[in-house]
């Protein structure tokens, strides 16, 4: 009946997991993020302050981009490694969630 | 201002729209039943998926919006940038994949999963149908503005070729084509904004920017003998002042010199009348520009730096990229800022310029106000933490993203792909700030639209990357307008028909209706990308992403994260962040000033960004009726 099911992905172990880890990554770019819209708003002299040739406003502006990519590839790795559990070893259900 | 159609650029741009075609022909074959129609049958490679995933995100807006924005204000036009991409984090650790795991493909049905409710479908399809009516309404804004200088054909023509050609596309091929066209531009994209980047940085800076393609003016000042306003005299006898404007603290005079009459602003400290660029618009005449005619071609493209290092004219030569803020940093940007002058039944627009400091472009500020220093109210304050915020969530909330993230057969490819689109979209980012601040120092901005920064920076580099770059750009308003009617499409076919109509169609007849929905949508997006043809597209998708974080969002996450949600609570969720956000976007300063020409302090409301209020309100009423239902819904299920 359902029409243009798309690919069912099989239930896996390391779901649990999958959502916790996701919970973490997220409290840590949260922070940053609403920090970067703080000191601006709190303190806009701050974000004037030279870096070298650059000011704090584009060091702030590039290094929350850059972190946000080098966090998605650090949750990619540990997820796939966790997926990879999933397949080798069948009894280790609990040991994954946890 | 004025422009000629150029037959090499012509020739480029049809070649490659006529390519991307061509490809999405090709992948019609795929497009047969109504699974390779929604989401290209589930089987494509996961970075070619990714590349699509950031052509679908790279939009219009970005390219065009987000280059335009900072070329006017500089750093706030790439608080959108880093917004856009934050919200990306939202989307992949938070939602993505909790969300395939309830199994369904539109938002709706997503949602839907939980509760087996016509209600919440009904909800969750004026939700997508709305959100993507909002993003329509940039791209076609987009599109209307490259057709101007690239063809020379008005804007509305713009607008209506983009309108028919994805109409087109996603009528006769469907999602498995977009895919590929938006794989095809995404790449592009990245790659010549980093073309752009680099000629940028060799060319380094000038304090008389101009090239053979596009000459710069310098704006003329004229002496004074008597600078006190009410008796103005200019020091050369043959120049008489006309008639004297005293705005807003400002003065301007309108005198004629050689031949043409034109508006000229006082600036008391120099005790000078500076030259301004303005458009005479009178009843029953054609408009002026600079005193003459358009085609006279008297306007003439503005930007840049009046002193680099606090010398006058100089040449920095290759910088390199910490030499590109340096110079502007250490410089005066020459802006323009736009004041009206109602004369009798003649209304004037003029465009002055504003020297600001290299400084203070490098730093959030210009356009958001947050330095009560430099006269921020609560309220700019307000709006800029509201534009942070609906930009972080608005992402994870917008049906057309969602939607791809289903094409791949596992969590991992899905995952894969994600991060092939940040990374990619992380880097067109960065690149923004660099295209949108050349074309502000470059002298190649048109001021009478504020969304042709990046290509006219181009065409000041030549007229071949300039076709090509506009090519690109508008082949990336194609995909992404043909994935948001996919998007739109399947709310109406699948959800409202199928499930709350309760009409079984066949296969067939299910295609047939997506692709019926989508030549009516299409219409529509045409037809307010024309009405919304003033505004910059970038705070136009910033609409749509708050209207996305404050009716989608809520409920996305709660039916995720909270056990006790009800069908109720959601529908209510998502009606009165939908009510909430479009209220206050239709009473907020920049509508009224933008949209409906009237004066900003005529609106209702101080602020113009509304999710700071619209998103708490959304979550606030799914959980106080989610715990308000939940007796019934249980004696329901058990009933």
């Amino acid at each position: 009946m359902e029409h243009g099911q798309p690919k069912q992905w099989k239930t896996e172990k390391s779901e649990a997991y999958k959502t916790k880890l996701g919970i973490i990554m997220f409290a840590i770019f949260t922070p940053i993020y609403l920090s970067f819209i703080l000191v601006s708003v709190l303190s806009p002299s701050f974000m004037a302050a030279d870096v070298g040739k650059f000011n704090v406003a584009i060091v702030y502006g590039f290094g929350i981009i850059i972190l946000a990519v080098a966090l998605a590839v650090i949750y990619n790795y540990i997820c796939s490694w966790k997926e990879k559990g999933d397949d080798v070893d069948e009894t280790n259900q609990e040991g994954s969630s946890s | 201002m004025n422009y000629q159609a150029e037959p090499l650029a012509i020739v480029i741009f049809v070649v490659f729209v006529l390519a991307v075609l061509f490809v999405s022909y090709w992948f019609a074959k795929k497009a047969k039943s109504s699974s390779g129609y929604y989401a290209a049958g589930g089987n494509i490679h996961w970075a070619v998926n990714g590349i699509a995933f950031a052509g679908d995100y790279l939009s219009a807006a970005s390219f065009l919006g987000i280059a335009g924005m900072i070329s006017l204000f500089g750093y706030d036009g790439f608080l959108y940038s880093i917004g856009f991409l934050a919200g990306w984090m939202v989307a992949l650790f938070v939602v993505a994949e909790p969300l395939k795991r309830l199994g369904k493909y539109t938002f709706a049905s997503a949602i839907d999963a939980k509760f087996k409710s016509r209600g919440v479908v009904l909800a969750a399809a004026i939700a997508t149908l709305i959100v993507s009516l909002f993003y329509l309404i940039p791209q076609m804004v987009g599109a209307g503005s490259l057709i101007t200088p690239l063809l020379g054909l008005p804007f509305e023509a713009g607008v209506v070729i983009v309108g028919a050609v994805v109409i087109l596309i996603v009528a006769t091929a469907g999602m498995a084509s977009t895919t590929w066209v938006q794989f095809i531009k995404g790449g592009l994209l990245v790659l010549f904004s980093l073309i752009l980047t680099g000629i940028l940085l060799i060319n380094g800076f000038s304090t008389k920017p101009g090239t053979d393609s596009v000459p710069f003016t310098q704006p003329q000042t004229i002496e004074l003998e008597s600078a006190t306003p009410g008796n103005i005299v200019p020091a050369d006898s043959g120049l008489s002042v006309i008639e004297e404007y005293s705005v807003n603290n400002m003065t301007f005079v309108k005198l004629e010199k050689d031949g043409y009459i034109n508006y000229w602003k006082l600036e008391s400290e120099e005790g000078v009348l500076a030259e301004t660029q303005s458009i005479v618009n009178q009843p029953g005449q054609a408009d002026l520009y600079n005193g003459a005619p358009k085609e006279d071609g008297r306007f003439y493209p503005v930007g840049h730096l009046s002193e680099i290092y606090g010398e006058r004219d100089v040449e920095t030569g290759a910088v390199g990229i910490g030499g590109f803020f340096e110079a502007i940093k250490e410089g005066t940007v020459i802006r323009w800022a736009t004041q009206k002058i109602v004369d009798d039944d003649a209304v004037i627009t003029v465009y002055y310029q504003v020297p600001t400091d290299g400084a203070d472009i490098l730093t959030p500020g210009e356009k958001y106000k947050i330095d009560p220093a430099k006269g921020a109210t609560s309220a700019s304050r307000i709006d800029f933490i509201s534009l942070m915020l609906s930009l972080f969530l608005g992402t994870a909330a917008l049906p057309h993203i969602l939607i791809r993230y289903y094409t791949v057969p596992t969590p991992a490819y899905a995952r894969k792909s994600t991060i092939v689109a940040v990374a990619a979209i992380g880097l067109f980012y960065i690149l923004t700030l660099f295209l949108g601040l050349g074309a502000m120092t470059h002298g190649v901005i048109d001021l009478t639209n504020s969304n042709m920064a990046a290509p006219l920076l181009a065409r000041a580099f030549g007229l071949g990357i300039f076709a090509l770059i506009c090519a690109i750009a508008f082949a990336t308003i194609l995909g992404t307008v043909s994935g948001l009617i996919v998007a739109a499409s399947g709310a109406v076919a699948i959800d409202l028909i199928h499930r709350v109509m309760k009409i079984n169609l066949s296969d067939h007849k299910m295609v047939l209706a997506g692709r019926i929905t989508a030549v009516v949508v299409g219409i529509i997006a045409m037809a307010l990308g024309i009405a919304f043809k003033h505004m910059n597209v970038g705070f136009l998708v910033g609409w749509a992403f708050t209207i996305a974080a404050s009716a989608n969002l809520p409920a996305i996450v709660m039916v995720l994260f909270w056990k006790r949600v009800t069908a109720k609570g959601v529908i209510a969720s998502i009606m009165a962040g939908l009510f909430v956000s479009l209220i206050m976007i239709m009473l907020s300063p920049e509508t009224f000033s933008q949209v409906y020409n009237l004066p900003a302090s005529s609106a209702p409301l101080p602020i113009s960004q509304p999710a700071i209020f619209s998103v708490p309100i959304s979550f606030l009423v799914l959980i106080v009726v989610s715990l308000l239902t939940k007796k019934t819904e249980v004696s329901a299920t058990q009933a």
